[in-house]
């Protein structure tokens, strides 16, 4: 079961890191989003992996462990702002430059930076 | 504490020059000079003391913790300095009235001129290392000042910023040098210091040391290969060029030498570094001033060169060799400055500095030419001048020196190699300047300067001719710096005019015979030398400088060149590089925590988790599918939650989903519907190798991590949450109770997200889409009959839900957070089933005043507490029975879970309504028509 979550870590981290490197704002949100699943689950792990124990005082003797879990319960509410302020900010510079492009510069300033030809030189176009 | 008045008078009286602004120029003069002639008596009241052989110190703890005090000590050393520095200083201020035209500014010249004094009255007193560098910096940075006295030319600018690059290199070599000093002797004191000499020298810390030090020392007295900045510095105002650049700033790297000679000096490395270093000074730079045109380029190469001549004195470490060292230093101050100010005044009265044009002014100004010769011949080394007595000196120890074996010859030959181009850059200056024809081409007509002018230099030369004739008169003043500078008792010997005919003597007549012959040839010697490629270290070190600069700007370039892609990549390469090690490093025992076995529900999650994250890398070209995969992943997290015994986050998560989804779906509606398929193969198979490190470095983590036995720092809470904090539900009693303060910032947070996304929408332009990227138009019907039925009879319902699970919070899962979600989110419902006009003329709410009400609300609870005495938001609780009701708790928690509850809906309506009113607000009008 460990073994499955640390799967489950491992999967959203890649795909989160991934589309954190995209050129253009969207899947780097997304990019972003999934990452924050990834962290979120990892630190919930550090109660470690405990099915049907109590969470509410009480109810059994075994607790799960409640401070990650207070943790992550904020943390998700805060990725949320975060996410939401993304968005517009992408949305702003979208109406600002007129691409979506993550360097947020109008298009005839930006540095071309999307192959690696490019980037060893480094210059602009 | 008269000791402290010294350094501090001259200090005070920079602000002199600054608050007499408005007055006259030679009022100027009186009042800037009162200050320096104060604290030259006070030095002078010392005398008897000094000479005695007492140091005087003053000491006042000032930093204590890093070793630094402000302490200063006179001895015969620091004595002979502050002299020189106070009295030239004197001489300098006078001439400068007269030199200094109309349109510069006197003020802000002795204004600089003052900082300058007190830094090296602060560097030859100093009884602190560290208080000592401190000084020395500031004397880089009042000499640059002055040098770059007249700003608006380029030449002066430049000098001025070479110096400074070039001795504050120094200086922070020096700095190195010192700390290291402190470590070893353990104290920064230093009259500590001085009685750690044997500790120094023999810690194998010491060749680093010594290297620092000079480096400083060289850097500061223009030794080669540091020597080019002191040329560049002469287009500075002559008196600056007269006061800093031949008698004090240049002399302290001299006086550090000196100051450090009883515990640095006399190992073979000392020996070696400094007699060469000053012998290749000594003996390029008298060559090469025999060929500046400049008169003022002339007498730098020529400062230059005796910087070296002292440095090699101090290096020889011979019997009378730093007794020599310290006299030439006296000597050089007495004849050099002097020559300095007759360079200002021939500059003065002729507007030209050029030898090539200046010749026979002789006739015009006859008192200048006789000052001029008589310091320039004891410049040459003539006999009943200063400069004789000591230069005899020199001649002396050199002899005597037999360091380097069978070659030490070498050092008296080229000694007297120097001394031959001195005594011809000598003649030159005279010949060229007073004789050899007719001035040719003069901007001005030249005449004797005003007497005031002349009289400073009258002063030296006086001086000059008198230690020439009467050694004696200097003699304790000489003596008793020895003493200190040795640390031992003075040498038993007198300064005489006449030694007998000794090998010295004939040295000095070789020279002086063989300087005529050269001079005489000089015609032939200037054409050899044009031959030559000009070599200019100036230039070399401009480039070398740009250069450095040019390359750090290359490598800037290369790590951000305002991509956010490369910057991105970089970081996690790095993080990377940092990271891999670390896990390949073994350590501590493998998987041991009781590892469950695998069960369904978990490997359908898992794969269904994986499947969704897959599928969004896929998509995500196609921006709405890569949405909908999104939301399946979020899903499944909150199912995880669900299973491993979390209801709170599962709750949090699906509600969070929700909202998250409707704002980016809205997003969506502005932004363009596909991402551009722009990244080429190999960029691709790059971002995937690099993601899959870093999903593989996460995994193992997270692996090693929940399969490792802990210990939970939770028992604190599940012990009290129910005792102390009132409730059942341990995870909410933590986010309201024990860790309420870290969720009072949370909502605070979450109020200025949404605050600066109201702002970040203000004025943003754009325009509105009719059909997606299909070409699909949207639906006629905005508000369909049925949504808008079933949500309204839901709005109810989803209220109450939300009012019981923010009640039951404290005890169940739920709470504050959670119930603002399912309110913000039935609230969106019926924004979307009616839109927003409909809904404004029902519901007015300002969700501003909704946010600041939850964060006020919040706040006067925990200031409740404050109230009653205790710390800021400690909770209260207590069990009240009512009839019907019968008996429920009250507790002061959950007031502050409604400033939670209050604040989660105030932002998160106010994020997703101006987001959604852009669809309606700038509607463009042709748009509609389609």
């Amino acid at each position: 079961m460990e073994g499955l979550y640390a799967i489950c870590v491992g999967v959203l981290t890649s795909c989160g890191i991934y589309l954190l490197l995209r050129g253009r704002t969207f899947p780097v949100i997304l990019g972003l989003i999934m990452l924050s699943y990834a962290v979120n689950l990892f630190l919930f792990a550090s109660g470690r992996l405990n099915s049907n124990m109590a969470t509410i005082l009480g109810e059994s003797d075994t607790f799960a462990d409640p401070l990650p879990q207070a943790l992550v319960l904020t943390a998700i509410v805060i990725g949320f702002a975060m996410t939401a302020f993304m968005l517009v900010l992408s949305i702003r510079a979208y109406s600002e430059n007129g691409n979506d492009h993550v360097d947020g510069k109008p298009a005839d300033e930006r540095v071309h930076d999307s192959s690696i030809a490019a980037d060893k030189g480094g210059q602009k176009e | 504490m008269s000791l402290l008045w010294i350094p501090l008078l001259p200090l005070l009286g920079t602000l002199i020059p600054l608050l007499a602004a408005k007055l006259e120029r030679t009022l100027i003069l009186a009042l800037t000079a009162i200050a320096p002639t104060l604290a030259l008596i006070l030095l002078l009241s010392f005398t008897g003391e000094v000479f005695s052989g007492n140091t005087l110190t003053f000491s006042l703890s000032w930093v204590p913790v890093l070793g630094l005090d402000l302490a200063f000590r006179l001895d015969g050393l620091g004595y002979l300095f502050s002299l020189l520095i106070l009295g030239i200083g004197l001489l300098v201020i006078l001439y400068a009235r007269y030199y200094l035209s109309k349109d510069d500014s006197i003020v802000r010249f002795y204004a600089s001129l003052l900082l300058f004094m007190t830094a090296m009255l602060g560097i030859v007193l100093s009884n602190n290392l560290l208080q000592l560098w401190m000084f020395w910096e500031l004397t880089s940075l009042s000499s640059f000042l002055l040098i770059a006295f007249w700003h608006d030319n380029s030449a002066a600018r430049k000098g001025a910023r070479q110096a400074l690059t070039v001795t504050a290199m120094g200086g922070l070599a020096l700095l190195a040098g010192l700390v290291l000093i402190g470590q070893v002797v353990g104290s920064f004191d230093l009259s500590v210091v001085l009685a750690s000499g044997d500790l120094l020298r023999e810690h194998s810390l010491y060749p680093i040391i010594l290297v620092l030090v000079l480096l400083g020392a060289f850097t500061k007295s223009a030794q080669f290969p540091f020597h080019f900045w002191l040329p560049h510095a002469m287009a500075a105002p002559t008196p600056v060029s007269a006061y800093l650049h031949s008698a004090t700033m240049v002399k302290a790297g001299i006086f550090l030498m000196a100051r450090f000679h009883p515990v640095l000096a006399d190992t073979d490395l000392w020996v070696s570094i400094v007699t060469l270093t000053g012998l290749t000074t000594l003996a390029l730079a008298a060559y090469f001033a025999l060929f500046k045109h400049d008169i003022k380029a002339l007498l730098a190469y020529s400062t230059v060169s005796h910087l070296g001549l002292i440095t090699l004195l101090m290096g020889l470490g011979t019997e009378l060799a730093l007794m020599a060292a310290l006299f030439h230093v006296i000597n050089h101050a007495l004849f050099k400055a002097p020559l300095f100010m007759a360079a200002g005044i021939v500059d003065h009265e002729t507007g030209t500095r050029d030898l090539r044009q200046l010749n026979g002014l002789w006739k015009y100004m006859p008192i200048t030419a006789t000052l001029t010769m008589t310091a320039a011949a004891s410049m040459a080394g003539l006999p009943l001048l200063n400069g004789f007595l000591s230069k005899e000196m020199l001649m002396a120890e050199t002899l005597k020196f037999d360091h380097f074996g069978a070659l030490s010859w070498l050092i008296p030959v080229m000694v007297v190699f120097g001394a031959i181009f001195s005594v011809a850059y000598s003649i030159r200056l005279v010949h060229d300047l007073f004789f050899n024809g007719e001035p040719k081409r003069l901007p001005r007509m030249p005449h004797e300067p005003p007497v005031m002018m002349w009289l400073p230099v009258a002063f030296f030369v006086v001086l000059v001719v008198l230690v020439g004739v009467a050694p004696v008169i200097v003699e304790p003043l000489l003596l008793s710096a020895v003493s200190a500078a040795s640390g031992q008792p003075a040498p038993d010997t007198h300064l005489q005019l006449w030694h007998g005919f000794n090998m010295a003597l004939v040295m000095s007549a070789i020279a002086i015979g063989t300087g005529l012959w050269i001079y005489g040839r000089r015609l032939h010697l200037y054409d050899f030398q044009e031959r030559f490629p000009e070599i200019n270290a100036s230039e070399n070190f401009d480039r070398g400088v740009k250069n450095v600069m040019y390359k750090c700007r290359d490598w800037y370039q290369r790590i951000d060149n305002g991509s956010l892609q490369r910057a991105t990549f970089l970081l996690l390469s790095f993080t990377l590089v940092i990271l891999l090690p670390t896990l390949t490093a073994k350590a501590g025992p493998g998987p041991v925590f009781n590892v469950k076995p695998m069960d369904g529900a978990m490997l359908s999650g898992t794969l269904l988790l994986v499947f969704g994250a897959i599928m969004v890398v896929i998509l995500h070209h196609k921006r709405l599918l890569s949405l909908l995969m999104m939301s399946v992943v979020g899903l499944v997290v909150a199912l995880i939650f669900v299973l491993y015994s979390a209801p709170d986050l599962a709750l949090t998560q699906l509600s969070v989903e929700v909202v998250t989804l409707i704002l980016i779906v809205l997003a969506l509606f502005f932004l363009p519907h596909k991402t551009p398929e722009e990244s080429s193969s190999p960029r691709v198979m790059r971002d995937l190798g690099i993601a899959g490190l870093f999903g593989a470095l996460m995994g193992t983590l997270t692996y090693a991590l929940i399969t490792r036995p802990f210990d939970t720092i939770s028992g604190f809470f599940t012990e009290n949450a129910k005792t102390g904090g009132g409730g059942t539900n341990v995870v909410n009693v933590i986010l309201v109770d024990f860790r309420g303060f870290d969720t009072f910032g949370e909502i605070t947070v979450l109020g200025i997200a949404a605050l600066g996304i109201f702002k970040l929408l203000a004025g943003v332009r754009l325009h509105y889409r009719s059909a997606d990227a299909a070409g699909m138009t949207w639906s006629g019907d905005k508000h369909p009959f049925m949504l808008n039925v079933v949500s309204q009879s839901m709005l109810p319902l989803a209220l109450l839900v939300s009012a019981y699970i923010f009640l039951r919070g404290h005890n169940m899962p739920g709470g504050g957070f959670i119930a603002g979600l399912i309110t913000a989110v039935a609230i969106i419902q019926q924004y979307i089933a009616h839109g927003i006009d409909w809904l404004q003329s029902r519901f007015r709410f300002e969700y501003s005043i909704l946010i600041a009400s939850g964060l006020l609300v919040a706040t006067l609870t925990g200031m409740g507490s404050m109230v009653l005495g205790y710390p800021f938001l400690t909770s209260w609780f207590d069990y009240i029975t009512w009839p019907i009701v019968g008996k429920f708790e009250v507790a002061s928690a959950i007031a502050f879970d409604l400033g939670v509850y209050l604040t989660v809906v105030g932002s998160t309506l106010m994020i997703l309504t101006n987001l959604g009113k852009l669809t309606t607000a700038h509607r463009p009008r042709e748009e509609e028509a389609i």
